[in-house]
Protein backbone atom coordinates (compact mmCIF):
# COMPACT_ATOMS: atom_id res chain seq x y z
CA UNK A 1 0.00 0.00 0.00
CA UNK A 2 2.38 2.26 -1.32
CA UNK A 3 -0.09 4.04 -3.08
CA UNK A 4 0.51 7.80 -2.40
CA UNK A 5 4.27 7.55 -3.01
CA UNK A 6 5.28 5.61 -6.34
CA UNK A 7 2.21 5.19 -7.99
CA UNK A 8 1.77 9.02 -8.02
CA UNK A 9 4.89 9.53 -10.26
CA UNK A 10 3.19 7.02 -13.09
CA UNK A 11 -0.17 9.07 -12.83
CA UNK A 12 1.78 12.54 -12.77
CA UNK A 13 3.05 11.15 -15.98
CA UNK A 14 -0.20 9.46 -17.25
CA UNK A 15 -1.49 13.03 -16.58
CA UNK A 16 1.10 15.11 -18.16
CA UNK A 17 0.50 12.83 -21.79
CA UNK A 18 -3.38 13.45 -21.10
CA UNK A 19 -2.92 17.02 -20.83
CA UNK A 20 -0.51 17.64 -23.54
CA UNK A 21 -2.53 15.56 -26.02
CA UNK A 22 -5.86 17.65 -25.29
CA UNK A 23 -4.24 20.93 -25.57
CA UNK A 24 -2.23 20.28 -28.85
CA UNK A 25 -4.59 18.19 -30.31
CA UNK A 26 -6.91 20.48 -31.58
CA UNK A 27 -4.73 23.45 -31.85
CA UNK A 28 -1.62 21.71 -33.51
CA UNK A 29 0.40 24.13 -31.32
CA UNK A 30 1.22 24.89 -27.75
CA UNK A 31 0.31 28.49 -26.39
CA UNK A 32 3.21 30.26 -24.14
CA UNK A 33 0.33 29.88 -21.12
CA UNK A 34 0.90 26.17 -21.08
CA UNK A 35 4.37 26.68 -20.94
CA UNK A 36 5.97 27.06 -17.49
CA UNK A 37 6.97 29.72 -16.07
CA UNK A 38 9.58 30.33 -14.39
CA UNK A 39 8.66 30.81 -10.67
CA UNK A 40 11.46 33.88 -9.66
CA UNK A 41 11.42 36.68 -10.92
CA UNK A 42 14.92 36.99 -10.99
CA UNK A 43 16.27 34.56 -13.73
CA UNK A 44 20.09 34.26 -12.48
CA UNK A 45 18.08 33.16 -8.68
CA UNK A 46 16.06 31.16 -11.13
CA UNK A 47 19.08 29.54 -13.00
CA UNK A 48 20.78 28.80 -9.50
CA UNK A 49 17.72 27.27 -8.30
CA UNK A 50 17.39 24.86 -11.38
CA UNK A 51 21.37 23.77 -11.34
CA UNK A 52 20.91 22.80 -7.53
CA UNK A 53 17.57 21.06 -8.56
CA UNK A 54 19.16 18.72 -10.98
CA UNK A 55 21.31 17.31 -8.68
CA UNK A 56 18.72 16.24 -6.24
CA UNK A 57 16.62 14.12 -6.09
CA UNK A 58 12.76 13.84 -5.84
CA UNK A 59 11.79 11.21 -2.80
CA UNK A 60 8.48 10.91 -4.49
CA UNK A 61 9.38 9.67 -7.94
CA UNK A 62 13.18 8.59 -6.91
CA UNK A 63 14.29 8.68 -10.53
CA UNK A 64 13.49 11.97 -11.80
CA UNK A 65 15.30 15.38 -9.72
CA UNK A 66 13.68 18.28 -8.56
CA UNK A 67 14.10 20.41 -11.06
CA UNK A 68 12.19 17.70 -13.73
CA UNK A 69 9.48 16.26 -10.97
CA UNK A 70 5.48 17.51 -10.92
CA UNK A 71 5.35 15.63 -7.64
CA UNK A 72 3.60 17.95 -5.22
CA UNK A 73 6.81 17.72 -3.13
CA UNK A 74 9.41 18.27 -5.88
CA UNK A 75 7.25 21.68 -6.40
CA UNK A 76 7.81 22.35 -2.43
CA UNK A 77 10.86 21.59 -2.45
CA UNK A 78 11.96 23.90 -5.53
CA UNK A 79 10.21 26.57 -3.43
CA UNK A 80 11.99 26.08 -0.52
CA UNK A 81 15.28 25.48 -2.26
CA UNK A 82 14.07 29.25 -4.21
CA UNK A 83 13.10 30.67 -0.88
CA UNK A 84 16.77 29.94 0.83
CA UNK A 85 18.81 31.37 -1.97
CA UNK A 86 16.85 34.31 -2.77
CA UNK A 87 17.65 35.26 1.11
CA UNK A 88 20.91 35.16 0.21
CA UNK A 89 21.91 31.27 1.91
CA UNK A 90 24.43 29.46 -0.51
CA UNK A 91 24.58 26.25 -2.54
CA UNK A 92 26.01 24.74 0.19
CA UNK A 93 23.65 25.76 3.25
CA UNK A 94 20.50 24.81 0.92
CA UNK A 95 21.63 20.75 0.35
CA UNK A 96 23.10 20.80 4.33
CA UNK A 97 19.37 21.47 4.81
CA UNK A 98 18.16 19.06 2.69
CA UNK A 99 20.24 16.30 3.63
CA UNK A 100 19.68 17.21 7.15
CA UNK A 101 15.98 16.21 6.81
CA UNK A 102 16.07 14.06 3.77
CA UNK A 103 19.37 12.36 4.66
CA UNK A 104 22.06 11.28 1.62
CA UNK A 105 19.28 10.04 -0.40
CA UNK A 106 18.43 13.48 -2.17
CA UNK A 107 21.60 13.55 -3.18
CA UNK A 108 21.85 12.21 -6.70
CA UNK A 109 26.04 12.63 -5.79
CA UNK A 110 26.43 10.81 -2.51
CA UNK A 111 29.28 12.36 -0.23
CA UNK A 112 32.45 9.82 0.01
CA UNK A 113 31.79 8.46 3.68
CA UNK A 114 32.90 4.74 5.15
CA UNK A 115 29.39 3.81 4.04
CA UNK A 116 29.96 5.06 0.84
CA UNK A 117 33.55 3.70 -0.26
CA UNK A 118 32.40 1.24 -1.82
CA UNK A 119 30.23 2.70 -4.12
CA UNK A 120 33.28 5.12 -5.02
CA UNK A 121 36.32 3.20 -5.15
CA UNK A 122 34.47 -0.23 -6.01
CA UNK A 123 34.97 0.37 -9.91
CA UNK A 124 38.48 1.59 -9.45
CA UNK A 125 39.43 -1.24 -8.19
CA UNK A 126 37.55 -3.90 -10.50
CA UNK A 127 39.14 -1.92 -13.31
CA UNK A 128 42.25 -2.64 -11.79
CA UNK A 129 42.07 -6.25 -11.02
CA UNK A 130 41.10 -6.98 -14.61
CA UNK A 131 44.06 -4.73 -15.53
CA UNK A 132 46.39 -6.75 -13.40
CA UNK A 133 45.15 -10.30 -14.79
CA UNK A 134 45.29 -9.46 -18.14
CA UNK A 135 48.70 -8.37 -17.64
CA UNK A 136 49.15 -11.64 -15.48
CA UNK A 137 47.54 -13.75 -18.74
CA UNK A 138 49.64 -12.11 -21.17
CA UNK A 139 53.12 -12.39 -19.42
CA UNK A 140 52.17 -16.34 -18.51
CA UNK A 141 51.41 -17.03 -22.37
CA UNK A 142 54.47 -14.84 -23.75
CA UNK A 143 56.92 -17.92 -21.21
CA UNK A 144 54.77 -20.53 -22.59
CA UNK A 145 57.36 -22.42 -25.23
CA UNK A 146 55.86 -22.61 -28.98
CA UNK A 147 54.33 -26.04 -29.64
CA UNK A 148 56.78 -27.73 -31.55
CA UNK A 149 55.21 -29.84 -34.91
CA UNK A 150 56.29 -32.90 -35.85
CA UNK A 151 57.94 -33.77 -38.93
CA UNK A 152 54.97 -35.14 -40.38
CA UNK A 153 52.54 -31.93 -39.39
CA UNK A 154 55.92 -29.87 -40.82
CA UNK A 155 55.44 -31.92 -43.85
CA UNK A 156 51.52 -30.98 -44.76
CA UNK A 157 51.95 -27.62 -43.39
CA UNK A 158 54.49 -26.74 -46.43
CA UNK A 159 52.62 -28.22 -48.67
CA UNK A 160 49.52 -26.31 -47.97
CA UNK A 161 51.52 -23.48 -48.23
CA UNK A 162 52.92 -24.28 -51.53
CA UNK A 163 49.00 -25.16 -52.86
CA UNK A 164 49.11 -28.82 -53.01
CA UNK A 165 46.17 -30.46 -51.49
CA UNK A 166 46.80 -32.02 -48.59
CA UNK A 167 45.54 -35.61 -48.29
CA UNK A 168 43.26 -35.19 -45.17
CA UNK A 169 41.33 -31.78 -47.05
CA UNK A 170 38.68 -31.97 -49.47
CA UNK A 171 38.88 -31.13 -53.16
CA UNK A 172 38.87 -28.20 -54.25
CA UNK A 173 35.27 -27.11 -56.30
CA UNK B 1 42.76 -25.29 -11.92
CA UNK B 2 40.17 -28.63 -12.42
CA UNK B 3 36.94 -26.63 -11.11
CA UNK B 4 37.71 -23.91 -13.65
CA UNK B 5 34.11 -24.00 -15.36
CA UNK B 6 33.00 -24.24 -11.51
CA UNK B 7 33.56 -20.26 -12.10
CA UNK B 8 30.79 -18.49 -13.98
CA UNK B 9 28.71 -20.58 -11.88
CA UNK B 10 29.85 -19.24 -8.68
CA UNK B 11 29.74 -15.92 -10.55
CA UNK B 12 25.89 -16.28 -11.06
CA UNK B 13 25.20 -17.65 -7.80
CA UNK B 14 26.50 -14.48 -6.05
CA UNK B 15 24.85 -12.50 -8.58
CA UNK B 16 21.26 -14.01 -7.96
CA UNK B 17 22.32 -13.50 -4.18
CA UNK B 18 22.61 -9.89 -4.50
CA UNK B 19 20.02 -9.54 -6.55
CA UNK B 20 17.52 -12.02 -4.49
CA UNK B 21 18.31 -9.50 -1.29
CA UNK B 22 17.41 -6.58 -3.59
CA UNK B 23 14.27 -8.05 -3.72
CA UNK B 24 13.52 -8.02 0.02
CA UNK B 25 14.21 -3.72 0.41
CA UNK B 26 11.60 -1.76 -0.34
CA UNK B 27 12.80 1.12 -2.41
CA UNK B 28 10.35 4.04 -1.19
CA UNK B 29 11.28 3.43 2.11
CA UNK B 30 14.27 5.83 2.80
CA UNK B 31 16.04 5.79 6.00
CA UNK B 32 15.26 9.34 8.01
CA UNK B 33 18.39 11.04 9.42
CA UNK B 34 16.23 12.34 11.93
CA UNK B 35 16.66 9.26 14.42
CA UNK B 36 18.07 10.26 17.64
CA UNK B 37 17.54 14.00 17.02
CA UNK B 38 15.25 16.37 18.28
CA UNK B 39 11.86 16.12 16.91
CA UNK B 40 12.14 20.14 15.06
CA UNK B 41 9.63 22.40 16.61
CA UNK B 42 6.52 24.25 15.53
CA UNK B 43 3.64 25.80 16.84
CA UNK B 44 0.35 25.05 14.37
CA UNK B 45 -3.05 25.78 14.37
CA UNK B 46 -5.21 22.61 15.99
CA UNK B 47 -7.79 21.57 12.88
CA UNK B 48 -10.97 21.52 15.61
CA UNK B 49 -10.18 24.82 16.66
CA UNK B 50 -8.09 27.17 14.55
CA UNK B 51 -7.48 29.76 17.20
CA UNK B 52 -5.37 27.37 19.68
CA UNK B 53 -1.89 26.68 19.13
CA UNK B 54 -0.02 23.61 19.33
CA UNK B 55 3.51 22.39 19.66
CA UNK B 56 6.29 19.27 20.09
CA UNK B 57 6.79 21.99 23.81
CA UNK B 58 2.95 20.70 24.82
CA UNK B 59 3.93 17.11 24.63
CA UNK B 60 7.24 17.41 26.57
CA UNK B 61 7.57 14.29 29.32
CA UNK B 62 5.56 12.19 27.35
CA UNK B 63 6.42 9.70 25.03
CA UNK B 64 4.12 10.25 21.86
CA UNK B 65 3.81 9.65 18.25
CA UNK B 66 3.01 12.13 15.48
CA UNK B 67 1.41 10.57 12.64
CA UNK B 68 1.59 12.16 9.10
CA UNK B 69 -1.69 11.94 7.28
CA UNK B 70 -4.39 13.51 5.10
CA UNK B 71 -8.23 12.83 4.12
CA UNK B 72 -6.67 12.65 0.20
CA UNK B 73 -4.20 10.10 1.14
CA UNK B 74 -5.66 6.16 0.43
CA UNK B 75 -2.62 4.90 2.43
CA UNK B 76 -4.09 7.02 5.27
CA UNK B 77 -7.52 5.10 5.22
CA UNK B 78 -6.14 1.70 5.50
CA UNK B 79 -4.10 2.67 8.68
CA UNK B 80 -7.00 4.42 10.27
CA UNK B 81 -8.50 1.57 12.30
CA UNK B 82 -5.05 0.39 13.67
CA UNK B 83 -4.66 3.65 14.93
CA UNK B 84 -7.98 4.30 16.44
CA UNK B 85 -7.58 0.81 18.06
CA UNK B 86 -3.67 1.79 19.59
CA UNK B 87 -5.42 4.97 20.68
CA UNK B 88 -8.75 3.26 22.48
CA UNK B 89 -5.90 0.93 24.06
CA UNK B 90 -4.77 4.26 25.60
CA UNK B 91 -0.66 3.29 25.69
CA UNK B 92 0.46 6.32 23.96
CA UNK B 93 -1.01 10.06 22.88
CA UNK B 94 -1.31 9.84 19.10
CA UNK B 95 -0.92 14.03 17.67
CA UNK B 96 -1.90 13.88 14.03
CA UNK B 97 -0.30 15.96 11.68
CA UNK B 98 -2.68 17.27 8.49
CA UNK B 99 -0.41 17.38 5.46
CA UNK B 100 -1.86 19.72 2.90
CA UNK B 101 -5.29 19.13 3.55
CA UNK B 102 -8.38 20.90 3.66
CA UNK B 103 -9.72 21.39 6.93
CA UNK B 104 -13.48 20.73 6.19
CA UNK B 105 -12.24 17.70 4.53
CA UNK B 106 -10.10 16.70 7.51
CA UNK B 107 -12.74 17.20 9.61
CA UNK B 108 -15.18 15.28 8.07
CA UNK B 109 -12.91 12.14 7.30
CA UNK B 110 -12.39 12.21 11.41
CA UNK B 111 -16.45 12.17 11.96
CA UNK B 112 -16.70 9.45 9.56
CA UNK B 113 -13.91 6.99 10.33
CA UNK B 114 -13.36 7.98 13.77
CA UNK B 115 -10.72 10.81 16.27
CA UNK B 116 -7.42 8.37 17.10
CA UNK B 117 -5.97 12.23 17.52
CA UNK B 118 -5.06 13.46 20.51
CA UNK B 119 -4.94 16.71 18.73
CA UNK B 120 -4.69 17.49 14.85
CA UNK B 121 -2.27 20.14 13.91
CA UNK B 122 -2.55 21.50 10.23
CA UNK B 123 0.11 22.33 7.94
CA UNK B 124 -1.55 23.09 5.04
CA UNK B 125 1.33 24.39 3.09
CA UNK B 126 3.67 21.07 4.20
CA UNK B 127 6.50 23.29 5.68
CA UNK B 128 6.30 21.73 8.45
CA UNK B 129 6.56 18.12 6.88
CA UNK B 130 9.64 19.35 5.39
CA UNK B 131 11.14 19.72 8.74
CA UNK B 132 10.31 16.39 9.52
CA UNK B 133 11.48 15.31 6.13
CA UNK B 134 8.01 13.93 5.26
CA UNK B 135 8.12 12.90 1.43
CA UNK B 136 4.78 10.93 1.44
CA UNK B 137 1.90 10.37 3.46
CA UNK B 138 1.26 8.07 6.08
CA UNK B 139 4.37 8.34 7.85
CA UNK B 140 4.85 8.07 12.05
CA UNK B 141 7.34 9.08 14.64
CA UNK B 142 7.97 8.03 17.83
CA UNK B 143 9.18 10.68 19.78
CA UNK B 144 10.67 10.50 23.54
CA UNK B 145 10.38 12.53 26.55
CA UNK B 146 12.91 14.24 25.33
CA UNK B 147 11.66 15.24 22.53
CA UNK B 148 14.10 13.26 20.53
CA UNK B 149 12.86 11.16 17.43
CA UNK B 150 13.30 7.40 17.98
CA UNK B 151 12.19 5.90 15.51
CA UNK B 152 9.99 6.84 11.91
CA UNK B 153 7.93 4.38 9.97
CA UNK B 154 7.47 5.04 6.21
CA UNK B 155 3.80 3.90 4.96
CA UNK B 156 0.62 2.54 6.81
CA UNK B 157 1.18 1.32 10.07
CA UNK B 158 -0.99 -2.37 10.87
CA UNK B 159 -1.58 -4.61 13.49
CA UNK B 160 1.72 -5.82 13.06
CA UNK B 161 4.05 -2.84 12.77
CA UNK B 162 1.81 -2.21 16.11
CA UNK B 163 2.26 -5.14 18.00
CA UNK B 164 5.87 -6.14 17.38
CA UNK B 165 7.84 -2.56 16.68
CA UNK B 166 5.98 0.28 18.55
CA UNK B 167 4.52 -1.16 21.54
CA UNK B 168 7.90 -2.36 22.66
CA UNK B 169 9.75 0.47 21.81
CA UNK B 170 6.90 2.99 23.49
CA UNK B 171 7.31 0.45 26.66
CA UNK B 172 11.25 0.79 26.98
CA UNK B 173 11.14 4.46 26.14
CA UNK B 174 7.86 4.97 28.69
CA UNK B 175 9.84 2.64 31.51
CA UNK B 176 12.95 4.11 31.13
CA UNK B 177 13.37 7.66 33.36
Amino acid sequence: MQVDRLDVCAALRRATAIALFTLIAPFGSISASDVAQPMADDPELEARVMALARDLRCLVCQNESIAESRAPLAVDLRAQVREQLGAGKSEADVLDFLVSRYGDFVLYKPPFRASTALLWLGPGFLLLGGVGWLLFRLRRRAEEPLPQLSDEERRRARALLEGAPSDSQEQQP
Amino acid sequence: MKAKFLVPLAIFLALAGFLGYGLTLNPSVVPSPLIGKPAPEFRLAKLDAPDERFGVEDMRGEVWLLNVWASWCVSCRAEHPYLVELARSGGVPVIGLNYKDESDAALKWLRDHGNPYVATVTDNDGRVGIEYGVYGTPETFLIDRDGVIRYKHVGPINRDTVRKVLMPMIAELSSAG
